[in-house]
C-alpha cells in the first residue's frame, strides 16, 4: 500500500504520532547529553575530591616506597563512596609504571600501564605527555570502557607520581535508561491524549474533501444541474476549493448549454432553410394547380361527381397551401407597434381555457407604453407560449406570465407547473412536427422562427416541477 | 613531607609523654606488656579480655601496649618502658645480652613454628622461592624471623642475592597483611608466620583461600615473651606463673583457644639456636 492510498483520517493522527516521536527523540537526546555532561562533571569532581583526600598521604607513602601503605590508601579511597566495582584507581610512578592499583590482580605492581591493553596505553601516553602539568585533568577517548581523571600526586610541589581514576561508562547507563524511560512514558501519554484529537482533526479536514471527491465523481455522468454540492465557501484552502468547484460546475453547465444551444439553432436554421426551400418549390406548382382548377371549374360543364371530385382536390390543395405557409413563417414588420393593450388582448383570449381548467393565471403586464416592436409576431409568440402553458398545466395549477421592458429588451416569461421537459425532448423542442409535440407541432417552431426573425432568443428551463420559457427581444430605437 | 613527619613524631612524643605520665602515677602497680604482630593483634575485644584475665590473675593492673613494628616494641622494652614484650625470635637473639625468656607459647603442643612461603592461588606453578625471580615480594617486618630473616637466609643458601632477586619488595608490617597482600595480588609471593597463617585459616578462611602454601621452613623457636634481664625476680616469677597457669584454668584455656595456642612453657634458650644461625648467615652475607 502506498502512502498516497492511505486516508487522511489515518494519516493525520499518524503524523501527530510521528511529530510526538520526533520531539520525544530530540528531547531524549538533549536530556541524555545533558546528563552525560553532568555526570562527567560529577565524576571529575569526585576524582578531584579523592585526589585531595589522598594528596597528603599517598605522595608520602611513595616517597618512602611504602607500597603496602599506598595500597591501603588506595583501597580506602576505593571504598570511600561505596561503588567499589565501578572505579579503577591506579597510582603510576614517574615512569608510567604501576606503583599500585586497587586491582592488583589485573594491574600488577611494577608493570607498565601500556602492557594492559590499548585503552590504558593511551592513558599512559596522556599521563606522560603532560608530565609538567600539575593540575587534575579529565581524559576520555571514544568507545573506551572508562572515563579517566589524571591527578598528579605532589609532594612539596614536586610530582611523585600520578593517580589515575577510571570511571566505568556503564555507570552512566542506569541514568540514561531512567531518562529515556521517563521521556517514553510522557510521549506515550501525550500520544494517547492527542490521538483522538488527531482523529477528530483528520476527520474534520477530510470531510469536505471526501464530499468534494464524491461530487467530482458525478461530473460528466449526468446533468451537472443535478449535482448539488454544499461545500463550505470561504477564504481558506477548502473554502476556495468549494468556491472553485461551484464555479467550475457553473462554467461546465454554461458550456454545455451553449453547445447544445448552438447545435439546436444550427439544426433549426438548416431545417428552416429546408422548409422554406421546399415550401417555395411546392408553392409555385401549387398556385398553378389551384389556378388551373379554378379556371376549369369556371368554364367547364361537369356532372355532380366531377364537381365533388374537383372540390375534394381543391380542399386538399388548400390544406397543403396552409401547411406550407405555416412553415414559411414571416414576421410582418408592417404591423403597428406593440402596446400594453395587445398584451391584455392575449390574456382575454386565454381566459376561456383558463377557467375551464381552473388554472390560476398570474398575468403581469409591466409595459407602460408602446414598444418599438411589431405587435403581430409578438402577440403570436405570446399566444403560442401561454396557450402551451395552459395546456401543459395540470388542473388547478398556476401559470405565470410576465411581460416587461428591461434595458432596451422586451422580456416575455411564461411559467407553468406541468411535467418537466426531459433532456431528450429539449433537443428537438423547437423543431416542426417533432414526435413529442402536441397539436400540429408547429406552434413552437413558429414561435422560434418569429423570435429569430426579430433577432431575439428563446430559452427554456425545466426543473423541479416548473417549466419556464423566456423570450428576449432587442428593441431597436428608430 | 619532612614537616609532616615531624608533626607525626611530635604527636607520638606527646602521646608517649602523656602515657608515661599515667604510667608514672601507677608505676608500681601496672604491668606493661608490649605486643607485636607475631599474634593477630587486631582482635581488640579479645585482647581486652586477656588483659582483664591477667590483671585478675596478677592482682595488679595489666596494660597491653601495641606498636606497628617489632623494632619499636623492642626499643620500648630495652628502654625500660615495658615490663615484658611478646616479640619475635629474631630481635630476641639480637638482644640476648639484655633480654631473657619469660615464656614460650606452645603451638600444636610444641614451642615451635615455621615460616611459610605463600603465593596467590592464581599462581599454580611456583614450587619454591627460586621460582619467584623478578616478582613482587611481601615481607612482614624487617625484624621478623619468619617474615624476613628466614626467606633472606634461604635465598642466600640458594646462592641468590636477596636485594636484586625480586623486582620489588615491601613490608606489610603484619603477617596478616602479608597474607592479604598476596591474596589481593599486590605481591606475587610472601613470607608469613606459619602459626598466623594457620590461625587465619581458621578465623578468616576466605583470606587464606586466596593464597597457596608453597613451602614450609624447618622448625624454629616460637616467638617468645621476653623481659629485661634486670627485672625484679618477684615480677618475673609472678608474670611467668600467670602465663604458665593459663592452660590449667578454664578461662585461661578459653583465651588460649582464641589464640590458637595450647599454653605457655618456660622455654630454653637453645630453642633459638636456629634463628641465631640465620642471623649469622645474614650478617656474613652483608
Amino acid at each position: 500500500m502506498k502512502m498516497g492510498d492511505i486516508s487522511y483520517r489515518i494519516k493525520v493522527p499518524l503524523m501527530f504520532t510521528l511529530v510526538i516521536l520526533i520531539t520525544a527523540s530530540v528531547v531524549t537526546l538533549a536530556l541524555t547529553w545533558r546528563a552525560y555532561e553532568e555526570l562527567r562533571e560529577e565524576v571529575f569532581n569526585n576524582a578531584v575530591e579523592i585526589g585531595s583526600v589522598l594528596s597528603n598521604s599517598l605522595p608520602n607513602a611513595m616517597l618512602h616506597d611504602d607500597l603496602w601503605g599506598a595500597y591501603r590508601l588506595v583501597q580506602a579511597a576505593e571504598g570511600w563512596s561505596g561503588e567499589t566495582s565501578s572505579r579503577l584507581l591506579v597510582v603510576l610512578d614517574k615512569d608510567g609504571r604501576i606503583y599500585v592499583s586497587n586491582r592488583p590482580k589485573e594491574l600488577a605492581v611494577t608493570t607498565p600501564l601500556r602492557a594492559h591493553g590499548a585503552e590504558l596505553a593511551r592513558v599512559e601516553a596522556e599521563v606522560l605527555r603532560l608530565t609538567g602539568d600539575l593540575r587534575p585533568r579529565p581524559y576520555e577517548y571514544p568507545n573506551d570502557q572508562r572515563l579517566y581523571v589524571i591527578l598528579p600526586m605532589l609532594s612539596d610541589g614536586v610530582a611523585m607520581g600520578t593517580l589515575v581514576i577510571g570511571y566505568d561508562r556503564a555507570l552512566f547507563w542506569p541514568r540514561f535508561i531512567a531518562i529515556v524511560e521517563r521521556v517514553v512514558v510522557s510521549a506515550l501519554l501525550v500520544t494517547v491524549l492527542l490521538l483522538p484529537f488527531g482523529w477528530y482533526l483528520g476527520n474534520r479536514m477530510v470531510k469536505p474533501l471526501g464530499h468534494l471527491a464524491n461530487c467530482m465523481s458525478k461530473v460528466g455522468r449526468g446533468s451537472n444541474e443535478e449535482i448539488t454540492c454544499d461545500l463550505r465557501q470561504g477564504k481558506d484552502e477548502i473554502g476556495r476549493l468549494g468556491t472553485s468547484f461551484q464555479q467550475m460546475l457553473g462554467e461546465l453547465d454554461e458550456k454545455e448549454r451553449l453547445e447544445s444551444g448552438m447545435l439546436a439553432s444550427e439544426r433549426l436554421a438548416a431545417v428552416g432553410r429546408l422548409a422554406a426551400g421546399v415550401a417555395h418549390e411546392i408553392n409555385n406548382p401549387l398556385g398553378g394547380m389551384l389556378n388551373a382548377l379554378n379556371t376549369f371549374r369556371r368554364y367547364s360543364e361537369t356532372d355532380a361527381l366531377g364537381r365533388e371530385t374537383f372540390d375534394l382536390i381543391e380542399r386538399g390543395l388548400q390544406q397543403i397551401r396552409e401547411t406550407v405557409s405555416a412553415l414559411l413563417v414571416e414576421a410582418n414588420p408592417r404591423s403597428h407597434s406593440l402596446s400594453p393593450k395587445d398584451v391584455n388582448d392575449v390574456r382575454m383570449l386565454l381566459l376561456a381555457d383558463v377557467s375551464r381548467k381552473q388554472i390560476r393565471l398570474d398575468w403581469r403586464n409591466c409595459l407602460e407604453g408602446d414598444v418599438a416592436l411589431p405587435s403581430t409576431p409578438i402577440r403570436q409568440v405570446l399566444i403560442n407560449l401561454s396557450l402551451n402553458a395552459v395546456q401543459a398545466s395540470p388542473e388547478g395549477g398556476a401559470v405565470h406570465c410576465l411581460v416587461e421592458n428591461r434595458e432596451n429588451r422586451l422580456c416575455l416569461s411564461v411559467v407553468n407547473e406541468g411535467p418537466n421537459i426531459s433532456r431528450e425532448q429539449k433537443l428537438s423542442l423547437f423543431e416542426p412536427f417533432s414526435e413529442n409535440a402536441t397539436g400540429n407541432g408547429l406552434g413552437l417552431w413558429v414561435t422560434y422562427q418569429l423570435v429569430h426573425q426579430l433577432e431575439g432568443n428563446i430559452e427554456v428551463k425545466s426543473r423541479g416541477g416548473r417549466t419556464q420559457f423566456v423570450v428576449e427581444l432587442p428593441i431597436k430605437e428608430t | 613531607m619532612i614537616k609532616g613527619r615531624t608533626t607525626i613524631r611530635c604527636i607520638l612524643l606527646m602521646a608517649c609523654l602523656l602515657m608515661a605520665g599515667n604510667l608514672l602515677a601507677s608505676s608500681e602497680k601496672t604491668y606493661r606488656i608490649g605486643l607485636t604482630a607475631v599474634i593477630l593483634t587486631d582482635q581488640t575485644s579479645f585482647l581486652k579480655e586477656w588483659q582483664d584475665y591477667l590483671s585478675n590473675s596478677l592482682q595488679r593492673p595489666v596494660q597491653f601496649i601495641q606498636r606497628q613494628t617489632y623494632e619499636e616494641v623492642t626499643d620500648l622494652l630495652l628502654g625500660g618502658d615495658l615490663d615484658a614484650a611478646w616479640i619475635c625470635g629474631f630481635p630476641y637473639v639480637r638482644n640476648r645480652e639484655q633480654l631473657k625468656l619469660l615464656a614460650v607459647p606452645l603451638f600444636n603442643g610444641e614451642p615451635l613454628y615455621r615460616s611459610y612461603l605463600i603465593v596467590p592461588t592464581t599462581d599454580s606453578v611456583s614450587q619454591g622461592i627460586v621460582d619467584l625471580k623478578g616478582k613482587v615480594f611481601a615481607y612482614s617486618d624487617p625484624n621478623s624471623n619468619s617474615g624476613f630473616l628466614y626467606p633472606q637466609v634461604s635465598m642466600i643458601r640458594e646462592g641468590l642475592e636477596p636485594k636484586h632477586f625480586f623486582s620489588k619488595t615491601f613490608f606489610a608490617w603484619a603477617h596478616r597483611d602479608v597474607v592479604k597482600a598476596v591474596a589481593d595480588g599486590v605481591a606475587q609471593g610472601g613470607a608469613v608466620d606459619g602459626y598466623v597463617w594457620e590461625t587465619l585459616s581458621r578465623h578468616e578462611p576466605a583470606l587464606t583461600a586466596g593464597t597457596r602454601l608453597v613451602s614450609k621452613s624447618p622448625l624454629f623457636g616460637f616467638p617468645p615473651l621476653v623481659v629485661r634481664r634486670d627485672i625484679s625476680p618477684a615480677n618475673f616469677s609472678a608474670l611467668r606463673n600467670a602465663l604458665l597457669k593459663m592452660a590449667s584454668v578454664t578461662e585461661g584455656r578459653r583465651l588460649l583457644q582464641r589464640l590458637n595456642l595450647d599454653g605457655f612453657t618456660e622455654g630454653e634458650d637453645s630453642l633459638y639456636d636456629g634463628v641465631a644461625e640465620s642471623v649469622r648467615i645474614l650478617e656474613d652475607a652483608q
